[in-house]
């Protein structure tokens, strides 16, 4: 997974994120933003759902599938490759 | 390399600038004033209008001075017989047009105002040419530049031809470009522009992607003086935008200088590019004068309008300071209050002296 690109975003914490490449700004939720500056600083999959799963109650198989549409959604915008 | 924008407020030179209209269709004149101003520039400032309802005009704190210029179609000499009058009642150093249509008048009249001491930051004519919205197509794709397939039509049948290739822009020379999704739009506005701007009409493959522009000052041996590029937020149904962001693209800045290198463009214009969904930068238009954005670019740290005051002048110009991404503008508009004796004078003498 190439995550590299989400270094450049701009995040601030009420969730607005800005991509100054592509000039785009996006909203996301508490969660979704944890995650994107997770992502950001270099986190693999099993790193982060270790740290959500501490954080909020949430099981595994619930952590992974949402994990996966939010990758799926983040390629779709092109921020990661997934 | 230490940069800093340019500090005007010692400068003691008066500076003319055109197009002062907002409104729906804003001419670049008031924002570049602003940027003047904003580098502490003390000095009085003209404006030369075409028209006595632009709106800069009634402004109280924005020009000293407002003439009355005749259309550029009145040709050289009576746009330099106006000139040569306004310098006989209060010298000129440095003029700023802003509207596409009268560039080319100022830089062929560059000799003449030089001789009136008047000072420009303009491309060579050569230079000017070569950036037509008839001439991109062929000049740039030899040279690694993509342009949009485009065709000049002067005949509406051209059109009909056309029809398998629509969704299509529809260009007039000089100003105006629209969509049109089929042949029935593409005859309407082929006839509308064609009855302003008259023939050749351009055009142009649509390119599905993300629009940038970006004002660039270039100093005229293929460098960059400042650059500061945006995507539009909000764009009005005449396609002006009226909200943009500063982004910091490195292609982008790759496409643009290879642009300005290739041209080596002296003064002010803005590149109006499409990144398409298949990742390629196209130049769409090349205008010849700040675009009416401009002080976004002061805004995000790069005081542009004032380096050239500055090179017009050629004053020493530190390296501008880089743009910051993020910085937003927003256009806002607003009713001026003033009396109708200021549209009475400059209606009926051509003229208005605040200050």
């Amino acid at each position: 997974m190439e995550t590299s690109l989400l270094q450049n975003l701009a995040m601030n914490d009420n969730g607005f994120i800005f991509d100054p490449i592509s000039g785009y700004s996006y909203t996301s939720n508490e969660t979704g933003l944890i995650i994107l500056k997770l992502l950001a600083s270099g986190l693999d999959k099993a790193e982060i759902r270790a740290q959500i799963m501490d954080e909020y109650e949430v099981s595994a198989d619930n952590f992974d599938s949402d994990f996966e549409h939010y990758l799926l959604m983040l390629d779709a915008l092109n921020l990661v490759e997934y | 390399m230490l940069s800093q924008n340019p500090d005007l407020s010692q400068l003691n030179a008066t500076i003319a600038v055109t197009g002062l209209k907002t409104g729906d269709n804003p001419q670049p004149g008031v924002p570049v004033i602003r940027s003047i101003r904003a580098a502490g520039f003390m000095g009085k400032i003209i404006g030369l209008v075409y028209d006595s309802m632009e709106s800069g005009i009634y402004l109280e704190d924005l020009v000293d001075q407002v003439y009355q210029m005749p259309y550029p179609s009145a040709g050289a000499e009576a746009f330099l017989s106006r000139i040569e009058y306004i310098v006989s009642k209060h010298k000129i150093d440095v003029i700023i047009p802003t509207l596409d249509a009268e560039v080319i008048l100022y830089i062929r009249l560059g000799d003449e105002l030089s001789k009136l001491g008047i000072h420009t930051y303009l491309p060579t004519e050569e230079c000017f040419l070569l950036r037509d919205k008839t001439k991109l197509a062929s000049y740039f794709p030899p040279k690694g530049i993509a342009v949009p397939e485009t065709s000049l039509i002067s005949e509406p049948s051209q059109v009909i031809a056309s029809k398998d290739q629509f969704p299509l822009m529809i260009k007039g020379r000089y100003y105006e470009a629209y969509k049109a999704n089929n042949v029935e739009e593409g005859l309407k506005y082929y006839y509308e522009i064609e009855s302003r701007w008259g023939l050749p009409i351009i055009l142009q493959k649509l390119i599905p992607g993300d629009e940038y522009n970006i004002v660039i000052v270039g100093d005229g041996e293929g460098g960059i003086l400042g650059m500061v590029p945006q995507k539009k937020l909000v764009i009005t149904d005449k396609g002006k935008g009226f909200g943009g962001v500063v982004v910091n693209n490195p292609d982008l800045f790759d496409f643009a200088h290879k642009v300005i290198s290739l041209l080596k463009w002296r003064g002010p214009c803005e590149l109006e590019v499409m990144r398409g969904f298949d990742g390629v930068y196209y130049l769409i238009e090349i205008n010849p004068r700040f675009p009416a954005w401009v002080r976004l670019a002061e805004g995000s740290g790069q005081n542009q309008p004032a380096a050239v005051v500055l090179k017009a002048l050629g004053e020493p110009l530190e390296p501008l300071p880089a743009c910051k991404a993020g910085t937003l503008f927003i256009r806002h508009a607003e009713d001026i209050i003033a009396d109708v004796s200021v549209m009475g004078q400059i209606s009926a003498k051509s003229e208005l002296i605040r200050r």
